[in-house]
């Protein structure tokens, strides 16, 4: 098999990415389902801001009010955040520790096919008008008061989404143990494959609960079980301690994996090696331990004691000390270099700023005392939006701006990029820095309207302002991507011109079998020192030209995702509705032969011949 | 990867579970699932403890009557032992034995199937004391976990019955080795919640 692009028909092309175990098409995927979902949730934003705008406003009712928060809330971390930011791990991580492939790319797909089938089967509850409504955090005792189906399309769809995100979290972190190029040592490898290791091995140890939890919630619902239910000898604050043992944990794996990105930004636009290397990987490790142990700062209010709070909030406040010795870290990559104000640099520096006030609030909230002055206030919201959208999403626009060429092979436009982030950084710091205050003034969270002359006027009017800035902002994104997209000018391997990791050093987008050689890795930033010492290409390789293993791709990661979306419904509707049963049943057969199918048939990849490779190196002209 | 390729007792690698790339994957990334699984059960198990022998008012069971130590003790004698097997099994998959690893497996397989019949039994016969899934806080706590574990293990079971049948005729080369090693470790794992399980949940439920 050549790598030679054909031209193919739709039906084929279609096919191909429903079966692909590239880890680069799975990224393009993760990067379009994300972006879908980032949309959707955009929107559900914009009607809360919409809302908000004026006191005693009936725009929505407060059912749909709730419905809308709930899925606004989901969606963006569970179906926008995360999986945006696995697709950038899946398409830059392999390349930047000089892999061919991940190390279960069927596993790989897997996981892209349940995150997206999951994802549509929370979505599709809009269809039924049956919508999750008990907010983001479903806690049991509203979950429990929830009518409808609406609590059971958040438990199942988020049971096959999370699912799908923890194999792809046992993956990377294999493909990072296992699958490294001769010489690249832990210690060689760049901040974002270490984030990206961290953050894997959180999601492992942090997504079981979440799975616990869920089915929980499911039993309790669907099938009688009592956990929550304080007058059948349950206890509704288990729910809070398994989801929050989950929570936590989840928003540093959203955000470690933009720390990384940052830090390759810093690096690439200063001109300069990251100041304090291992001390950077020190920290971000020592972030993913500390944040196991402080879920109950979400809980200060629930009374779990003095003794219990004091520990957690320590705890708590401990997590900032890795935190600042990153950001001082970064200040000093930036610090006497020779810097380039390119789009992902400006969201890069805007970030720094950013998160240093969301973290500055994570720590006033963490003073259990003050939390119970500002728990459930819009204080909580300033805090996480800063955090997130200051940490997370402009981590992930400006890593679509950075990675675009290495995954598209063409640039996005710098000056409508410049454009999207003034309006996004003035709209972002517009809608979240009043919502400090007016938390302080006691605006609760969570409430679909208010009343006139409590002095939160204006403020809601500022901040849906904002939000509407934000808008603008990524309606210009969308607009430079569908034009830079037509347009297609190709760009070479190292389109910035600085790039300092093995990814810059092979096509954008990089052939399908990524290395035509192996490359032998000689230190931190290696494409860097090959070209200081003279090597243009940039990659010395460890091996001579010869015939590459690839996996096959299958259609089975899509049947089997399909079949547990189809169960789901039979579960929910198993008693009602005549079809529940038998919808169920089929739904489960369905998966389970899939499954079967897998495993009784041998998969044994296949072998790029070393004259296809030799030709593909030829035409392209890269390295010899 | 050679399907095809003969090996003797002499040319088989010492460890064959880690003789190939995809072998070495399968072997690190099944380890991490297990890691996962770990925190699976201590979730549940948590849950268990904080809802054990809680129920409405006038809840009448409890673990002092309802759990029958000599039947839960012959469980876990069936299960260990079928841990052993297992044992000899892979101590025939690294000799390249295919038969004798076989015929330790299909053994195993009846072990764990006698554990699961066992196990069926108990909870019917707690079903018709009237100790059913939606009766308490607990009986749903308690079905909950020891359900998962047996819910794994018949997982287990159809794993392994594929594995022995669709390999039968071939006998094991490279590619299977790693699959019949990721079982058996997957089978200690199970074994080894059943330990605690036996612990936590009977021997303190009627002693504590
Ligand atoms: C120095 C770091 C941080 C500290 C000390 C901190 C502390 C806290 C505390 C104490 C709360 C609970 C407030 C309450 O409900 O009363 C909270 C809420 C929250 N934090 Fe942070 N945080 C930090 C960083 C982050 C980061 C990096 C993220 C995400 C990227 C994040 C996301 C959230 C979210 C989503 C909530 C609200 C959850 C909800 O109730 O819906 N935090 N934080
Ligand atoms: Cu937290």
């Amino acid at each position: 098999m050549s790598s030679v692009a054909q031209k193919r028909g739709f039906g084929a092309t279609l096919w191909d990415w429903l079966t692909t175990v590239d880890h680069k098409k799975i990224g393009i995927l993760y990067l379009l389902g994300g972006g879908f979902f980032f949309i959707v949730g955009g929107i559900e934003a914009m009607i809360i801001r919409l809302q908000l705008l004026t006191p005693n406003n009936d725009l929505v009712s407060a059912g749909i009010f709730n419905q809308i928060i709930t899925m606004h809330g989901t969606t963006m971390i569970f179906l926008a955040a995360m999986p945006i930011l696995i697709g950038f791990m899946n398409a830059i991580m392999p390349l930047q520790i000089g892999a061919r492939d991940v190390a279960f790319p069927f596993l790989n797909s897997l996981g892209f096919w349940m995150f997206f089938f999951g994802g549509v089967f929370l979505n599709i509850s809009w269809f039924f008008g049956q919508v999750p409504d008990a907010g983001w955090t479903s806690y049991a005792s509203l979950a429990m008061a929830s009518e409808g189906h609406g609590v059971d399309f958040y438990a199942i769809g988020l049971q096959i989404a999370g699912g799908g995100t923890l194999l792809g979290g046992i993956n990377f972190l294999v493909t990072i143990i296992n699958m490294r190029a001769p010489g690249m040592t832990y210690m060689r490898m760049p901040l974002f494959t270490w984030t990206t290791f961290v953050a894997s091995a959180m999601i492992l140890f942090a997504f079981p609960p979440l799975t616990v939890g869920l089915f929980l919630l499911t039993f309790e619902r669907m099938f009688g079980a009592n956990f929550f239910d304080p007058t059948m000898g349950g206890n509704t604050i288990i729910w809070e301690h398994i989801f929050w043992i989950f929570g936590h944990p989840e928003v540093y794996i959203l955000i470690l994996p933009a720390f990384g990105i940052f830090s390759e930004i810093f690096t690439i636009f200063s001109r300069k090696r990251l100041f304090g290397y291992s001390a950077m990987v020190f920290a971000t490790v020592l972030i993913g331990f500390l944040g196991f142990m402080v879920w109950a700062h979400h809980m200060f209010t629930v009374g779990l004691g003095p003794t219990a709070n004091a520990i957690f909030s320590v705890a708590t406040m401990a997590i900032a000390i890795p935190t600042g010795v990153k950001i001082f870290n970064w200040l000093l990559t930036i610090w006497g270099g020779s810097i380039k104000v390119t789009t992902p640099m400006l969201w890069a520096l805007a970030f720094i700023p950013t998160f240093v006030m969301g973290g500055v609030t994570g720590v006033m909230l963490g003073t259990a005392p003050l939390d119970y002055q500002l728990h459930d206030t819009y204080f909580v919201v300033a805090h996480f939006h800063y955090v997130i959208v200051g940490g997370t999403v402009f981590g992930i626009l400006a890593g679509t701006h950075l990675y675009w060429p290495k995954m598209f092979g063409t640039m996005l436009n710098e000056t409508l990029g410049k454009v999207t982030f003034w309006f996004f950084f003035f709209g972002f710091h517009l809608t979240f820095l009043i919502q400090h205050w007016l938390g302080f003034w006691g605006m609760p969270r969570r409430v679909f309207t208010y009343m006139d002359g409590q002095g939160w006027n204006s403020a809601n009017v500022i901040s849906s302002v904002g939000a509407l800035l934000m808008a603008i902002g990524i309606t210009v994104m969308v607009y430079n991507i569908i034009v830079t997209s037509i347009k297609n000018v190709r760009v070479a391997n190292d389109p910035w011109g600085d790039g300092r990791t093995l990814e810059w050093a092979i096509e954008s987008p990089p052939l399908f079998y990524n290395f035509a050689q192996t490359p032998l890795v000689r230190g931190l930033d290696t494409v860097y020192i090959e070209k200081m010492e003279g090597n243009l290409s940039g990659i010395t390789p460890a091996e001579p030209v010869q015939d590459i293993h690839m996996p096959n791709g299958s259609f089975i990661p899509f049947m089997l995702s399909l079949g547990l979306f189809i169960a789901g419904f039979g579960a929910m509707f198993r008693t009602e509705e005549p079809w529940g049963m038998a919808v169920l049943v089929i739904g489960l057969v369905w998966t389970f032969a899939a499954m079967a199918m897998r495993s009784l048939k041998d998969d044994l990849g296949y072998y790029v011949k070393k004259e296809d490779i030799l030709k593909d190196m030829k035409r392209k002209g890269g390295q010899k | 990867m050679d399907l095809n390729k003969k090996f003797t007792p002499e040319t088989w690698p010492d460890h064959p579970e880690k003789a190939t790339l995809e072998a070495k994957n399968k072997f690190v990334g099944f380890w991490l699932f297990l890691g996962g699984e770990t925190i699976l059960f201590a979730t549940l198990f948590a849950t268990y403890l904080a809802l054990k022998n809680k129920g409405p008012s006038g809840f009448k069971f409890s673990t002092q009557e309802l759990f029958e130590l000599p039947l839960v003790f012959v469980m876990t004698l069936l299960l260990l032992t079928s841990s052993l097997t297992s044992v000899y099994a892979m101590y025939h998959l690294k000799n390249y034995n295919f038969k004798k690893m076989q015929l330790w497996l299909v053994i195993t397989a009846f072990l764990g199937l006698g554990f699961l019949a066992l196990e069926v039994y108990e909870f019917v016969h707690y079903i018709k004391l009237g100790f059913t899934f939606d009766n308490s806080a607990f009986s749903s706590a308690f079905y909950t976990l020891v359900g998962t574990h047996g819910f794994h293990v018949a997982i287990g079971l159809v794993w392994l019955t594929l594995l022995i049948f669709r390999n039968s005729k071939r006998g094991l080369n490279l590619y299977n080795a790693p699959k019949y090693y990721t079982f058996s470790l997957y089978w200690h794992f199970i074994d080894v919640v059943w330990v605690f399980i036996f612990t936590v949940v009977y021997l303190m439920g009627v002693i504590g």
